[in-house]
């Protein structure tokens, strides 16, 4: 009986997932055909903020630590990839020119692998003096963090130009995959690929790695840990979890993944600037991760492709309804999109505190032990 | 005499101008329940504190097991083999009763991210052993059938079982219950009881921190009472409930 069910069960979830996948393959194609690549840009914005939420998924969701200046680590992961990838330094530095008389172009790759440790870096240099705060007290100072982060690269174009200020990186180099060119259009076996379809497949790879060490992590020991943390951290101290370690460690995990996401975002975008990583960035991330479901990794999925979705929605519904209704633009698409962003959160708030699709309850679940020969419990206990 | 488990001597602590404890010391054989009693006030959560290092001693020396042993970091401590409950629950209340003691077993294990990402043998070895025996001390404590229950929605007196399974996953040398019966009702106490009974049986030794006399009275084989910071009365139960000045801390004076 119990047998039956399970198996039931996991069909239906292979199912489920086997359906998930063939909706992701086939998502820019539709996209291409009916909206043309401006929708395709927008699926891959979605999933780049998916990942993102993902990351933040780990210190808000999994630690319980409030981080409301996490799109910082995103800048950090952008502009290592723009310095390491374009003329920007060698242009400013003449030194550097003669070193690199072909200028600086380490490539997507590398930087990739250089931007998760030092993404992590960050997350450390900023989790290490909020140790001890906790709720709106931490989400102050990661604020300030974040904000520190962007004016910095505004700033640094005086007295030496390192970030070029608000004009931002240009010219950055674009993603080659086995000598490929991704910001170019190519054709494979007759089909038109785009950039912005390449770059879908590209970014979904890394979702996926993200997903996949998300899971790993959320069931793991230090997964555990990072909830007994959020839980209580008095009682995590006294069950021997080391909680300066353990939070730390969110804070450097979390800051790979955005940092990660950065990288991406610099290469597909060409260019990045200050503009991209305001504060309204990281309280957006929080918000696909609090209304999707905080901690439950395919509740904060469905939130990326609900919020941005929605956002997009707007833009091309808010004025065309308008005009349909009333004759006349009232309120612009921006304002209105604000408007019921703000409205979405309360009413989730309210009737749904702890998001879209929440962590399941497995209260009813019957008890099943998975007997390993490895441990019997010597002595009494 | 066999030797000591743990061994206190001359804990003093202040807060401010109050001498929470002063020159408080205690010895605890292994295999023994050491009770530890007073009135309200009288330093005992105190003390549980600083052996347990949330507090930090003024002074004091402190042998666990043979070894010098001085509670800094909380985290240490567990490590140290002392595990604790809270006098007022403290469970993870969104985690299931069986994470609840899964997480007790963070100290004795050992994979780090790593072994969390990419999950070789011995991480997954790890991991079966932890969640056997995590199902073992529920068992243990008798709450086994609850073990997907999430711990807040747990009835009291399984809150309290619970919180002592998690305790002895950590494989403490000394498990320090802080009034594990508070807010019980009569049959809960009695059930109580007879666990931590069962626990001495299985070679476990226990300092209990407790309110209600009588259940210290009938389980304990030595114990210590303080009041207004200082031990008043110190060995057997039965000469303890005796000791004029333990009836004193308790009635007051008689009148005259």
């Amino acid at each position: 009986m119990t047998i039956s069910t399970t198996s039931v069960f996991a069909n239906k979830k292979w199912l489920a997932i086997a359906g998930f996948a063939a909706i992701a393959l086939l998502a820019p194609f539709v996209a291409q055909t009916f909206g043309g690549n401006y929708w395709v840009r927008i699926l891959d914005f979605a999933l780049l903020y998916i990942m993102l939420a993902l990351g933040l998924n780990i210190v808000v969701g999994f630690a319980g630590l409030l981080d409301l200046g996490y799109i910082a680590f995103y800048a950090v992961g952008a502009y290592l990839m723009a310095l390491l990838s374009s003329p920007q330094l060698t242009t400013q530095f003449a030194e550097l020119a003669q070193l690199f008389p072909a200028g600086i172009h380490l490539g997507f790759w590398w930087v990739l692998l250089i931007a998760g440790p030092v993404a992590a870096l960050f997350g450390v240099l900023l989790g290490a003096p909020t140790l001890k705060l906790r709720g709106d007290y931490l989400a102050i100072v990661t604020l300030g963090f974040g904000e520190i982060i962007r004016i910095f690269l505004n700033n640094l174009d005086r007295p030496v130009n390192i970030t070029n200020g608000p004009k931002g990186i240009n010219a950055i180099d674009p993603v080659i995959l086995f000598g490929v060119d991704l910001s170019k259009a190519q054709e494979l076996f007759g089909i038109q690929l785009s950039p912005g379809l390449m770059y879908y497949y590209l970014i979904m790879v890394l979702v996926i790695g993200v997903v996949f060490v998300s899971l790993r992590l959320q069931h793991s020991r230090i997964g555990r840990a990072w909830v007994a943390i959020r839980e209580d951290e008095i009682a995590a101290k006294a069950m021997g979890i080391n909680t300066r370690n353990v939070k730390l460690l969110a804070f450097a995990m979390g800051a790979t993944f955005g940092g990660i996401s950065g990288v991406v975002f610099g290469a597909f975008q060409a260019f990045v600037s200050p503009e991209s990583f305001v504060l309204w960035e990281s309280i957006y991330v929080l918000a696909i991760v609090v209304l999707g479901g905080m901690g439950h990794i395919p509740g904060v999925i469905l939130g990326g492709i609900l919020l941005v979705g929605f956002q997009e929605f707007l833009r091309e519904l808010a004025e065309p309804v308008q005009k349909m209704l009333f004759g006349h633009v009232y309120i612009d698409a921006e304002v209105l999109r604000q408007l019921l962003f703000g409205l979405a959160l309360v009413v989730v708030m309210l009737y749904r505190p702890s998001g879209i699709w929440p962590a399941p309850k497995r209260e009813d679940r019957p008890v099943t032990r998975t007997r390993s020969h490895t441990s019997r419990l010597e002595g009494g206990v | 005499m066999t030797a000591l488990l743990l061994s206190v001597q001359n804990i003093n602590k202040r807060f401010g101008g109050l001498q929470a404890l002063s020159e408080v010391g205690l010895q605890i054989a292994p295999g023994q329940i050491y009770g530890l009693i007073g009135p309200n006030g009288a330093g005992k959560t105190t003390f549980f504190n600083v052996i347990t290092g949330l507090y930090t001693p003024d002074s004091g020396t402190f042998m666990l097991d043979g070894k010098p042993y001085q509670p800094t970091a909380v985290h240490e401590v567990a490590k140290a083999g002392i595990a604790r409950t809270f006098q007022n629950i403290r469970l993870f209340g969104d985690m299931t009763a069986l994470e609840n003691v899964m997480v007790g077993r963070h100290v004795r294990t050992h994979a780090g991210i790593f072994g969390a990402v990419f999950r070789p043998a011995s991480v997954k070895r790890e991991e079966a052993a932890i969640e056997e025996m995590a199902h073992d001390l529920l068992e243990y404590v008798g709450i086994g059938q609850y073990a997907h229950y999430t711990a807040r929605n747990l009835s009291y007196g399984h809150q309290r079982r619970l919180e002592i399974a998690r305790a002895l996953a950590t494989e403490p040398k000394l498990l320090a219950l802080d009034e594990p019966a508070a807010g019980m009702n009569a049959t809960e106490k009695v059930e109580l009881r007879a666990l931590l009974d069962k626990i001495r049986q299985d070679g476990r030794t226990i300092l209990l921190i407790e309110h209600d006399v009588k259940l210290v009275m009938g389980l304990c084989d030595q114990m210590t009472v303080l009041d207004y910071g200082k031990v008043i009365a110190q060995g057997l139960p039965q000469d303890v409930q005796k000791d004029p000045a333990v009836i004193e801390a308790y009635l007051g004076t008689p009148a005259h």
